[in-house]
């Protein structure tokens, strides 16, 4: 028996990658304490070459390789480099937040580059058993990363947590696929949809793709769902929390197009009553308990769990309008979220997280440039007209329109505004309350210029969406 | 002979108290690990089970990636039970109370 060497070419940036991240683990152990930056350099590098790599490999074809287990199109390309770009802005804004609590060390880097390594098979992955892997790979570095602060009880408490309940959803996910293997008789997501087409699907489908449902809400934070993502998201280091709320997000997303629109698009209608129940779910929980919180950080996490209603939203659609206005929202969620988290880590100094709400009171008397990218971030994440997130809350909603479920978009309508009431408090609080501290905010200029960057993003393609439309538009292809 | 079926009843069965041990559990959090674990077996059992049944391989080769990663998360769990118990001093389900609301 011949093997057929398989084209190498379309998982070029995977293989540099793992290769680079192998080499920093090994370099890293020949660094004192004070080298650290060499480690988080070369990381850096890492990403930038593999942006370059995806960029100059990218074009419209659909390219399968690795006998059809890994697909190369335009979404993985879009979604990869998105994910490039929020993990090394990610890693600008933790440098100085790891330093000054002394957990700047080279596990964060290497386990921040396998999580990237995990979320890239995920967007490429054409078989259910590359899914998998690709998501165990990014989920055990997260469980990591959430506990790297080794002495705090509240990190180790959130790991736990989050492994307990991240194991339980990807068991459901692997019962659900071990029932669609066995209803379908492959892993791979196109025999799967053929066979779906070939056979009809009957009761022990809709049980299947129902165990699927939950497995991939578990791992989103779809209510109800949700219960581990608030205790995560407030538990682990703000660092840290800034990367598992932006790029993870576009790997789960890809996920759900891969498995769901592609692999079981001929029972659509099944999944689409699943997805419509988590997120009026996720809309309505997530809005009004976000209004009760005092940390900023958990009133995030309560607002990433109204944000997954609305991608969840433009995913049940089912249309390709639906999925490339899902694909514009997560990524506007990403840049939004990032932002939000990274605010926190510009206000935080050693000895201060600055978690709190009270502590953006007069942040504009502080910082003029900090209270005015955080009065673009809040703007955008509750949809005020003009705003980037205004745009992913109409596309999303054009789409709802599209195939008559007036009733959604009302009721999105409906709780955006609900939500509009406490992104407004924090820039009511930003603007007009007195500062409770009057320490000058101190951060390099990497970090600065990088924040100003996220900030400036937002508004320029809150001003000027038409490039990210139709590059979202480009990408889906069902 | 043993049908595909009851194969899969085995599957579900043990799918169920892995569950219903995670669910209903309020004391330890070994115990949590361990029905994480008998869920992931009671998943192989299907995904053996089919291949055998299909003449397909690729399910047999799923089972031993899950194995691999079912390792793997082991091997976290457990450091991070050793972690919870030097924090806290305690692995009781109801002590994980530090964060609510």
């Amino acid at each position: 028996m011949t093997m057929e060497m398989p084209n190498l070419v379309p998982v070029l940036p995977e293989i540099v990658v793992l290769a680079m991240t192998c080499l920093i683990l090994v370099v890293d152990l020949f660094l004192r304490d004070d080298q650290r930056d060499v480690t988080y350099l070369l990381t850096q590098a890492t990403l930038v070459v593999a942006f370059a790599l995806t960029w100059a490999l990218g074009d419209d074809q659909v390219r399968l390789t690795l006998f059809g287990s890994v697909v190369n199109d335009p979404l993985s390309d879009v979604l990869k480099l998105f994910i490039y770009l929020l993990t090394f802005m990610t890693f600008v804004f933790a440098r100085p937040y790891m330093k000054e609590r002394g957990l700047h060390t080279g596990e964060y880097y290497v386990l921040g580059l396998l999580g990237v390594l995990g979320m890239m098979v995920m967007v490429s992955s054409y078989s259910m058993l590359l899914m998998y892997l690709g998501l165990e790979l990014l989920s055990l570095s997260l469980y990591a990363l959430v506990s790297l602060n080794r002495d705090s009880t509240r990190c180790s408490e959130a790991a736990m947590k989050y492994l307990v309940l991240g194991a339980v959803a990807s068991g459901m996910l692997l019962y659900g696929m071990s029932l669609i293997y066995g209803l379908t008789g492959s892993l791979n997501v196109i025999e799967i949809s053929h066979a779906i087409v070939r056979d009809g699907a009957d009761l022990p489908m809709v049980v299947a793709v129902a165990f699927v449902v939950v497995g991939l809400a578990f791992k989103l934070g779809a209510v109800p769902f949700h219960m581990w993502l608030p205790d995560v998201y407030e538990g682990a280091p703000t660092a840290i929390t800034a990367y598992l709320s932006a790029a993870p997000k576009l790997a789960g997303f890809a996920l759900f197009v891969r498995l769901l629109a592609e692999g079981l698009g001929p029972v659509t209608a099944e999944w689409q009553q699943m997805l419509m129940v988590l997120a009026v779910l996720s809309l309505f929980l997530g809005n009004v308990v976000a209004i009760a919180q005092t940390s900023f950080k958990r009133m995030l996490a309560y607002s990433t769990i109204s944000h997954i209603g609305f991608v969840l939203l433009g995913l049940l659609a089912g249309t390709n309008d639906g999925y490339s206005a899902a694909l514009f929202y997560v990524v506007a969620y990403a840049l939004m979220s990032l932002g939000g988290f990274a605010t926190i880590l510009y206000l935080a100094r050693r000895g201060t997280e600055a978690e709190s709400l009270d502590d953006l009171r007069g942040l504009n008397d502080r910082n003029p440039f900090a209270a005015f990218t955080v009065l673009i971030l809040m703007f955008s994440m509750a949809g005020i007209p003009f705003t980037l997130g205004f745009w992913a809350k109409l596309a999303v909603l054009r789409a709802l329109v599209q195939v008559d479920f007036v009733w959604l978009a009302v009721f999105a309508v409906v709780m955006s505004v609900i939500g509009a009431f406490y992104y407004l408090r924090v820039l009511k609080m930003v603007y007009f309350d007195k500062p409770v501290e009057t320490a000058p905010l101190a951060r390099g200029l990497d970090f600065r210029l990088v924040f100003g960057a996220n900030g400036l993003a937002i508004l320029g393609l809150g001003l000027y969406p038409a490039g990210l439309v139709a590059l979202c538009a480009g990408a889906i292809n069902v | 002979m043993i049908a595909l079926s009851d194969y899969l009843i085995l599957g579900a069965v043990l799918f169920g108290i892995s569950l219903a041990g995670i669910f209903l559990n309020r004391k330890n959090i070994l115990i949590l690990l361990m029905c994480i674990e008998l869920m992931l077996l009671a998943v192989n059992i299907n995904f053996v089970a089919f291949s055998r049944f299909m003449d397909d391989i690729g399910g047999q080769v799923f089972v031993f990636f899950i194995l691999t990663v079912a390792a793997a998360e082991a091997a976290i769990g457990l450091a991070l039970l050793v972690v919870l118990f030097r924090n806290k001093g305690s692995i009781n389900v109801a002590d994980l109370n530090e964060m609510k609301g």
